[in-house]
């Protein structure tokens, strides 16, 4: 449909954009290895002196598995009462559903800094301790949202007359849920998973309100850029998470091509 | 292939099984009381304590918050001209943040879906997907130093001859640097709406001897509005409620919603206050929300 030159002023302007998004990751990959004390641009002499240092600080390793910790604990709890909450609201009607379908949507169209002084208040009311407990309830809260969406998104594409199919044929609730929606679902939950994971992962502005003493690690990078001299080393334990979550989600997301999901037509 | 084979149930399960297929309301409540309690508990019964808050008071010498309702919170916003400047500043930014992303995203997504072969499609969808597992706050931060007097977007304008350009600390520096962030949760939603756009569709309007252009407004553009609304949702809300990006990248310099809400809760440690301007973009968000819900943003997100 499109003309030949639209299509060329599409491919310039996507892969403009595409440039714009990776200038700056490139940017922070380089200036991991940037032998100087503070960022400078040009990069004149490069080492791995900020690598070495990374990987040797134990403060910045706790917080790293405190965030998986965090983030693991968030995106279970969201697997399980997200995909509870898409299957009765695209599966029954029932009176209310309209305004609960909002308040499944509000926790990731209000800004973070709502939920957390939310949160905020309730601990100081009740006298709550925070601590990774909490930060866990904070987070948990928006990832249920992502992972509602995404099974959502799913079950309206999918027809429930396999699910009565498979009671026709003699399964009872459990097997046609475990092995005809279940299945069906699969991709969707890898999908919706792997997003509340990052999310909570990343976390800084809601995390900022809720956590104890406990550092999980965007905490533990913003307190590093409080303090002289560190931003360098901030730059290598990042591109050393980049590099490490990279796969995962490069392997996911082949998955899902290949059965169904995002990225399929 | 062969076709797995299940034990049939036993009879206690087929009889559990039965007992609620029978009762679909309990099936239903069973589904449905773990997910809603968890957001009436935890979420909204918090945002009512945060409403609460806003119209307590702060105990000047003791610092603890006093249970006594009061409009003085209210009221000091009301006559607070420094808030109403903040306020307008924080949603122009979030509007220009908004529409710059619409801006990038829209050509991207169009070209993923339409032009792109099926291999160049899934390395731009993996491409556009990957930033948002790298952290929020290293890319703030190398934004600040890009945005730097002598960063790289200067020392780039240099190798070309022009420049220096001074957007250290500025606001130019904070837009650049909110649209950059965003990005990718505008270009995902856009990417997907319009993949749901049957192909027959775009026939049939070619057919009915309407151009490219035509097509494109008549056909295209309404059924993508979906995805570009549940976009710009989070465009807006994120950058509303931000206080990261106006400390790393703005310095402080100048004053947002979000950074506002943060300095009364922790430097000063007036939660009441605190809590009623955070009412602001609990406010502005909601009035948002109603206006892009009719343009069914809420099934494209």
């Amino acid at each position: 449909m499109e003309s030949r030159t639209t299509r060329i002023a599409l491919r310039v302007v996507a892969f403009a954009v595409m440039g714009f998004i990776y200038a700056p990751l490139l940017v922070i990959v380089m200036a991991s290895f940037n032998a100087a004390k503070v960022p400078t641009w040009p990069i004149v002499h490069y080492s791995t002196h900020w690598w070495s240092l990374a990987i040797h600080d134990d403060r910045a390793r706790t917080a790293l598995e405190n965030s998986f910790k965090v983030a693991a604990a968030a995106t279970a709890v969201a697997l399980l009462l997200g995909t509870a909450a898409a299957f009765a609201l695209s599966r029954y009607r029932f009176f209310g559903k309209n305004s609960i379908s909002l308040l499944f949507v509000l926790p990731i169209a209000l800004p973070g800094i709502v939920t957390g002084l939310s949160l905020l208040s309730v601990i100081r009311y009740f006298g709550i301790t925070p601590s990774l407990t909490t930060v866990v309830v904070g987070h948990a809260t928006f990832c249920i949202v992502v992972v509602y969406n995404n099974v959502v998104a799913r079950l309206r594409r999918s027809s429930v007359s396999f699910e009565e199919a498979s009671m026709d044929l003699g399964a009872d609730g459990w097997q046609t849920f475990r092995y005809v929606s279940l299945p069906n679902l699969a991709t969707a939950l890898v999908a919706g998973g792997l997003l509340a994971f990052a999310l909570s992962f990343d976390e800084i502005v809601v995390t900022n309100f809720t956590a104890g003493f406990q550092e999980t690690l965007p905490l533990w990078i913003y307190n590093q850029f409080r303090l002289p001299n560190t931003a360098q080393e901030v730059n290598a334990v990042a591109v050393f998470v980049i590099a490490l979550t990279a796969l995962p989600v490069f392997l996911a997301q082949r998955l899902m091509r290949d059965s169904g999901g995002l990225t399929s037509r | 292939m062969s076709i797995p084979s299940h034990p049939a149930p036993t009879a206690a399960r087929r009889r559990i099984s039965a007992f609620f297929y029978r009762r679909r309301w309990l099936k239903l409540l069973t589904l449905l009381t773990p997910p809603l309690g968890w957001l009436l508990i935890v979420y909204l019964a918090a945002l009512a304590v945060l409403l609460a808050t806003a119209f307590w008071q702060q105990d000047v010498l003791s610092g603890k918050i006093v249970h006594t309702w009061t409009w003085a919170n209210l009221q000091s916003i009301r006559d607070d001209s420094a808030i109403h400047t903040v306020t307008r500043n924080t949603v122009q930014m979030a509007l220009l943040v908004t529409l710059t992303d619409m801006l990038l995203a829209f050509p991207l997504a169009y070209y993923m879906v339409r032009v792109a072969s099926r291999r160049t499609r899934s390395l731009l969808f993996l491409g556009v997907l990957m930033p948002l597992w790298s952290s929020y706050l290293i890319k703030a931060y190398t934004w600040r130093l890009m945005t730097g007097d002598a960063g790289t977007i200067n020392w780039a304008f240099d190798k070309v001859g022009v420049g220096p350009f001074h957007i250290a600390y500025t606001t130019t520096a904070m837009w650049l640097a909110f649209s950059y962030i965003w990005l990718p949760y505008m270009v995902l939603p856009i990417y997907a709406a319009l993949e749901r756009i049957p192909g027959s569709l775009l026939e049939a309007s070619s057919d009915l001897g309407g151009r490219a252009g035509r097509t494109f407004r008549s056909v295209i553009l309404p059924l993508a509005l979906p995805g570009i609304a549940a976009g710009s949702i989070f465009t807006f809300s994120l950058t509303l409620g931000d206080y990261i990006m106006v400390d790393l990248v703005g310095g402080n310099k100048q004053d947002f919603l979000g950074s506002l809400i943060f300095r009364y809760q922790g430097v000063a440690n007036d939660l009441p206050l605190a809590a009623a301007i955070a009412l602001i973009p609990v406010a502005v968000i909601s009035l948002y929300l109603v206006l892009v819900k009719r343009l069914g943003a809420f099934e494209a997100l």
